[in-house]
């Protein structure tokens, strides 16, 4: 990588960072706060009476699920609203005029996702330790999981925001896709509970891989194979790394 | 040297609309250049193209001897745009925005500093530096524009527009500031609507109308293609009833005359034919500036020859 092209991601992953910590009431709080409630009512007053989940309590299952939930809607939520607010304010001519490579532009405003993802990621798991004690089966498990989520999600965030031509264009995704994706897949329940059918149509599901890979790292316990789960995150990444490059390079939504 | 070369360059966007039809251009380095034309011409295409905002259709555009499609990298860093319209993040500080520019242009920290102080400071905005754009006033915005644009000190300066709303003092000091920038040796490209700031700064002018160059040639050229001036003349009786032979005129009311002085003809005259008749004349002043009349006269012509063409395909 050149000297230029080190500083101009740097810029623009120092001014994402600088984005969601100046509106941290909007960012950073309200994940905390759904979460902590969530380790309330499911792990504590719901959970209790749900009883073991295989070896594990009730509570410890659902901490790495909601961990990831957290991360993807964040990860997603930060770039769709960064990019297309900076194509709404115009400010990503800014981008277009200066000699910055599309690969620049694609790694600054997900490394801006990225950051917000692990840094609510942080935060939901100091939260999680007030109400249980964390296992860790794997560490770089966890990390690599973490980290191709946060990519992927930050991706599709961008993808979104470069087809999106109003605000409402951003929600409609997360509030019909993405949130039923993750509720489904696998962050309250194990798929062993559900009859083989529905077993099977949870495994077309990519957020049960990520979840259950993510699991696996803490509790060495996962649905679905963990390598598989790696393999797909890896796959997933490259196809949507490619198409967002694609996009920005022709122009779509930015260039007439 | 050529600051900018364009060639050949075509643009049709998606709905069919060709905006511009094969155009040629030239700016030499060190120029103060303007690109005039009415609304629609073609204009913001050419400078959206030129600044990679716009995709175009045909035609190749160099900059400073770098292809911008195959040496785009090289070529981006010789330009610097303030567009029409604001388009810094409303949010942020002015200081963030002056460094976040040069970030992007590969400058240092340490290089970007001084220059962000040294700019805003010249252009008025230092007292400013950590106020939120979307806070200061239209004129304060405009001036921003410039500052950004100069962060990465590009050897060629475009403008579009660069004084729209703007008061007539800042106008004026914005002026001043660009002719110094261009004696230090930066090629500056100006589109604007205000004729008298592209006649007073520039010193070669092209005009477009419909997507095509009309004119490419020197202001002073320019300026000596204009046969015909208005005069406004404010008398001081009232005259109901005038006469003026060998000149076209017009009593606007009674104490106003408008009349037309061709190029070879005598200003003395009209006063001698209006001493005869006993008027006295008070004041006098050109109706509009040269370029603004040669300008209407040649997009007007322009219209009236499509329309004669219209016509004659009309009675075939």
């Amino acid at each position: 990588m050149t000297n230029l092209s080190a500083i101009a991601l740097l810029t623009i992953w120092r001014k994402e960072c600088q984005r969601f910590l100046r509106i941290w009431i909007q960012t950073l709080i309200p994940p905390a706060i759904t979460m902590s409630l969530y380790f309330v009512i499911f792990g504590n007053l719901i959970g209790s009476k749900i009883g073991q989940m295989g070896e594990f309590s009730y509570m410890e299952f659902i901490v790495p699920g909601l961990i990831m939930m957290s991360v993807i809607t964040n990860s997603y939520a930060n770039v769709s609203s960064s990019f297309y607010s900076a194509k709404f304010q115009r400010n990503v001519e800014e981008l277009l005029v200066a000699p910055v490579s599309n690969w620049i532009i694609i790694a600054g405003f997900v490394g801006g996702g990225v950051a917000r993802a692990l840094l609510i990621g942080f935060i939901v798991t100091c939260v999680s330790l007030l109400f249980v004690d964390i296992k860790i089966h794997s560490l770089p498990m966890i990390v690599i999981t973490l980290l191709l989520t946060a990519v992927l999600f930050s991706t599709a965030g961008l993808i979104n925001a470069i087809y999106a031509n109003s605000f409402d264009d951003i929600s409609i995704i997360p509030t019909f896709v993405l949130t039923p994706l993750t509720y489904l897949g696998g962050v309250f329940y194990s798929l062993s509970l559900l009859p083989e059918f529905w077993q099977n149509v949870s495994k077309l599901n990519p957020v049960v891989y990520m979840v259950n890979g993510f699991r696996y790292g803490f509790l060495g316990s996962s649905d679905v194979n963990h390598f598989m789960s790696l393999g797909l995150l890896v796959g997933f990444n490259i196809l949507l790394l490619g198409f967002a490059y694609s996009l920005i390079k022709r122009g779509v939504g930015i260039r007439s | 040297m050529y600051a900018l070369q364009i060639s050949e360059l075509t643009k049709t966007y998606k709905g069919g609309t060709q905006a511009l039809k094969g155009i040629d251009l030239s700016v030499q380095q060190g120029d103060f250049f303007a690109l005039l034309g009415p609304n629609g011409a073609g204009k913001s295409t050419t400078i959206g193209i030129i600044c990679s905002l716009v995709n175009s259709s045909s035609g190749s555009v160099k900059v400073f001897d770098f292809d911008l499609n195959t040496q785009s990298i090289e070529a981006k860093s010789c330009i610097g745009l303030v567009p029409q319209e604001f388009n810094f993040n409303q949010f942020e500080q002015v200081w963030q925005i002056m460094l976040n520019q040069a970030g992007y242009y590969g400058v240092s920290k340490k290089q970007a500093i001084p220059r962000a102080e040294k700019y805003l400071k010249q252009l008025d905005l230092w007292d400013k530096r950590h106020t939120q754009a979307r806070q200061l006033s239209g004129g304060m915005k405009r001036r921003l524009m410039i500052a950004r644009a100069l962060m990465h000190e590009p050897k060629i300066l475009i403008l579009d527009e660069p004084t729209a709303g703007v008061d007539i003092e800042i106008r004026r000091s914005m002026w001043t500031f660009l002719e110094d920038l261009n004696k230090q040796g930066v090629t500056i490209i100006l589109t604007t609507h205000y004729l008298e700031e592209a006649e007073s700064l520039c010193k070669n002018v092209a005009i477009i109308d419909k997507g095509t160059i009309v004119q490419n040639t020197s202001m002073k050229s320019i300026l000596a293609t204009l046969n015909i001036e208005t005069f406004i003349l404010d008398l001081a009786e009232n005259t109901d009833s005038l006469s003026l032979e060998g000149f076209d005129y017009r009593l606007v009311d009674p104490h106003t005359l408008e009349v037309d002085i061709a190029k070879d003809s005598c200003l003395n005259a009209v006063f001698e034919q209006l001493s005869n008749k006993n008027v006295k004349v008070l004041s006098m002043r050109n109706k509009s500036n040269r370029l603004e009349e040669l300008f209407v006269r040649m997009v007007e012509s322009g219209r009236n020859s499509e329309h004669k063409d219209h016509k004659e395909i009309h009675n075939d």
